[in-house]
């Protein structure tokens, strides 16, 4: 039994906006004309399409393979056709477009056959190959692939696993939603993964403002009577939910710079995932559906079971958006991001589409100066000085940010929130981590083509010996070979004696067509990636087909 | 004795130390300024500077002979970066080398290639796949847009395309007002 909660610094406590999506049951939304599925939803590799545009597919089907196993699958979420595979804006800050497959549903909604999956007899690791293989992703909005993280590790066990019900940031129900309706499932879930991870103890815990989950939950924790299962209410105050913050306050943990919850026997899972995990184990159901609250500037705020894949125009005109909406924003307020473009697709990050309108969401007073106040620093839950990060992100000194764990910031924006200059602290640190980021890709670029330049140096060197060394032999073999070269028909007079150098002409001259052909044939085929050799692949095929649209007027050097 | 042990003893203690201290002065002025120089340029390796690539041209610029604004690739910030380890005096790209361009890559009209390897010869980084009279390709995660496959390309079917930005390689924006004057003072503070 834990009696004994602890506390994160920081924090605040925004109003939090929930009751309106939670007064109306979870809906089931209706399939829209056309699904855009992204083949890139979660961290990790980009899938790779198993079908082609025409191909008819079932829901439940595979669509897209793991690339890896740092990655996972993607699912058609209905039977339908594919209409085409081609970059679609995503929901993303950007509003940039990405490689998806397009479905148009036929309406019968046929599932696939499922592949049945003894999880109780089946060895972890082919446990875990099964959840990549379902798609099974973080849906707190991290969308880290969860076979990744139900490992215990070196050690082979874990002290405890916490299930993340907090859901802290405004507006966002739909976890909570999820715990009235599905409790015995969630804990179910739980228990398979404390079953993975050798887990000692389950800490399912929500904020004391949600008392209808806890309820719920607990009833079913008591049906269930396992008591390694705890149920743990913990104050309201955000952001409760952060993995670290949640942590902290069950365990008292402190996860230091640099380190992971694993470190310290702790995993951390978000009440959805755990859901995904028993649907995907007991039931064979690949994640295609997951619950999205609408809330905000609409008339009807409320939780939709969506499929993934489903335009936002769909769920906002389930929800009806307001005509004075001034900008859209997929995740809650404090934390949620800009969505450019309305037509981008649910995805499996999707947890809240929030619309915002002047009335509801003030216009952003003018920046300020900084006065170096620290009221930024007492509101931090990473106890970080998130006036020393704005400092160097803003002077784009990002070593020094850096330096002062600019990213162990996880962008929560309480600083913003109590800051009295009115300054959107939260944008300087994601600007800095995007530069960050894009220069150290920039210099992995480079140092690939240093490597790539220095070791096609040194072979074009090594040809040069080999070639210098061929000449010497041939140069060695040509003063033996004049005087039967010399008088023409002296050739047949001596034939014994021109034997020998004969053969070390053919040698030579067959050495050197060696050495052309070596030359001339592409020698950096090999060593390449899969992507690298599908590339390619895919420019042969262009090319075959080029070749046969222009028949035989197609150039043939 | 004693004094003469003594002096044995800090002659040996002086001479160490000035060993040392040659060992380490000399390892600052060997390779590893090359290193450091090379670490900087973009490796393009597109022989814009005047030298067959980037680890020449850093060898010339440790050595004196080059200055340090001739990597049109490398662009400002890679000037003021050379400026910065160098302690040396940041100055504008030399325009007769080149000017500085959004990064491209290469794109092989693939219908028109003939096959003749010669871009393949001219890519410094091996980003060109293909064999003799069939077609070629670019692998554009390799290309560095160094145009070197452009010229000799007999069939002219080598393209220069700019990168677009994708999702992974979105950047956010700098929150506030670009301010037309900032950026000439603003480089300088971060290139420290
Ligand atoms: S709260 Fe705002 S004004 Fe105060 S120190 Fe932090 S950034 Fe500066
Ligand atoms: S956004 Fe970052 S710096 Fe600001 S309070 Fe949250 S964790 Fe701290
Ligand atoms: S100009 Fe710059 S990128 Fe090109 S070879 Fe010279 S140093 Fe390298
Ligand atoms: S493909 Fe062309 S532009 Fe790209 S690195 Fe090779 S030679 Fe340079």
């Amino acid at each position: 039994m834990l009696n004994k909660l602890f506390s994160f610094n920081g924090g605040v406590k925004p109003d939090p906006n929930k009751s309106a999506s939670t007064r109306e049951p979870i809906a089931r939304l209706a399939l829209p004309p056309q699904l855009v599925i992204p083949l890139h939803q979660h961290i990790g590799g980009t899938p790779r399409p198993l079908v082609t545009v025409g191909s008819t597919v079932l829901g439940g089907q595979r669509i897209g393979a793991p690339d890896g196993n740092v990655s996972s699958a993607v699912h058609a979420p209905t039977s339908g056709r594919v209409v085409a595979i081609e970059p679609r804006p995503m929901p993303h800050a950007s509003g940039l477009s990405s490689p998806a497959v397009v479905i148009e549903p036929d309406g019968l909604d046929t599932a696939i056959e499922r592949e049945p999956f003894d999880w109780h007899a089946a060895a972890p690791g082919e446990i875990r190959d099964f959840l990549r293989d379902a798609g099974v992703v973080g849906l707190g909005g991290a969308v880290f692939p969860s076979h990744l993280k139900l490992n215990p590790g070196k050690s082979g066990h874990t002290d405890t696993l916490v299930i993340n019900g907090a859901e802290c940031e405004p507006f966002i129900t739909c976890d909570d939603m999820l715990m009235r309706t599905e409790p015995e499932n969630i804990l179910r879930g739980a228990l398979i993964m404390q079953r993975m991870l050798a887990a000692k103890q389950v800490l399912v815990a929500l904020e004391d403002n949600k008392p209808e989950a806890a309820t719920a939950l607990k009833a079913a924790a008591r049906a269930l009577g396992n008591a390694s299962l705890e149920v743990v209410v913990v104050p309201t105050r955000y952001p409760a939910g952060g993995a670290k913050q949640l942590i902290r306050v069950l365990t008292g943990i402190e996860v230091p710079h640099g380190s992971r919850s694993t470190d310290f026997g702790v995993q951390c899972f978000n009440v959805a995932t755990a859901l995904a995990v028993w649907r995907a184990l007991e039931h064979g159901e690949a994640l295609t559906r997951r619950i999205v609250t609408v809330a905000g500037n609409v008339e009807r705020p409320r939780n939709f079971d969506v499929a993934i894949g489903t335009p936002i125009s769909h769920l906002f005109a389930a929800a009806g958006l307001k005509p004075d909406t001034d900008k859209l924003i997929m995740g809650g307020p404090m934390m949620g991001i800009p969505l450019p473009n309305i037509d981008a697709p649910v995805v499996k990050a999707t947890n809240c589409l929030l619309a915002s309108s002047p009335t509801l969401f003030a216009p952003p007073e003018p920046e300020l100066p900084c006065i170096r106040c620290g009221e930024c620093a007492r509101a931090c839950p990473a106890d970080l000085q998130p006036f020393e990060l704005y400092w160097h992100s803003r002077a784009r000194n990002f070593g020094r940010a850096q330096e002062y764990k600019l990213f162990d910031c996880i962008e929560c924006g309480c600083c913003a929130y109590v800051c009295p200059s009115h300054i959107p602290l939260v944008d300087y640190y994601r600007y800095a981590k995007s530069e960050i980021w894009a220069r150290e890709r920039d210099k992995d670029a480079a140092d690939s083509a240093r490597e790539r330049f220095e070791f096609r140096n040194w072979r074009a060197d090594r040809e040069k010996e080999e070639k210098a060394a061929k000449l010497a032999a041939r140069n060695a073999a040509k003063p033996a070979v004049k005087p039967a070269d010399g008088p023409a028909p002296a050739a047949d007079v001596a034939p014994a004696a021109a034997e020998d150098p004969k053969k070390a002409l053919i040698e030579a001259a067959m050495a050197r067509a060696r050495a052309q052909k070596e030359a001339v044939a592409a020698k950096n085929t090999d060593a390449l990636t899969p992507a690298q050799k599908a590339q390619i692949d895919a420019a042969e095929e262009r090319r075959k087909r080029a070749s046969e649209l222009s028949g035989s007027d197609a150039p043939t050097e | 004795m004693i004094t003469a042990l003594l002096v044995m003893a800090g002659l040996a203690l002086v001479l160490g130390a000035t060993l040392g201290a040659a060992s380490v002065l000399f390892k600052t002025q060997g390779d590893p300024l090359v290193d450091k120089i090379d670490a900087i340029l973009p490796q393009t390796q597109c022989g814009q500077c005047g030298y067959p690539g980037c680890k020449p041209y850093a060898t010339a610029i440790a050595g004196g002979d080059a200055d340090i604004n001739q990597c049109p690739p490398g662009g400002d910030e890679g000037v003021r970066k050379l400026a910065d380890l160098l302690g040396r005096e940041y100055k504008p790209l030399n325009a007769e080398h080149g000017v500085e361009k959004p990064k491209s890559v290469a794109v092989i009209d693939e219908a028109t290639c003939i096959g003749c390897t010669l871009c393949i010869q001219a890519c410094p980084v091996d980003a060109i796949v293909g064999a003799a009279k069939q077609m070629h390709t670019i692998v554009g995660d390799l290309c560095t847009g160094c145009e070197l496959c452009v010229p000799p390309c007999p069939a002219d079917c080598i393209d220069m395309v700019p990168v677009t930005e994708t999702v992974e390689s979105w950047k956010w924006r700098y929150p506030v007002f670009e301010l037309k004057v900032q950026p000439a003072t603003l480089p300088a503070k971060e290139a420290a």
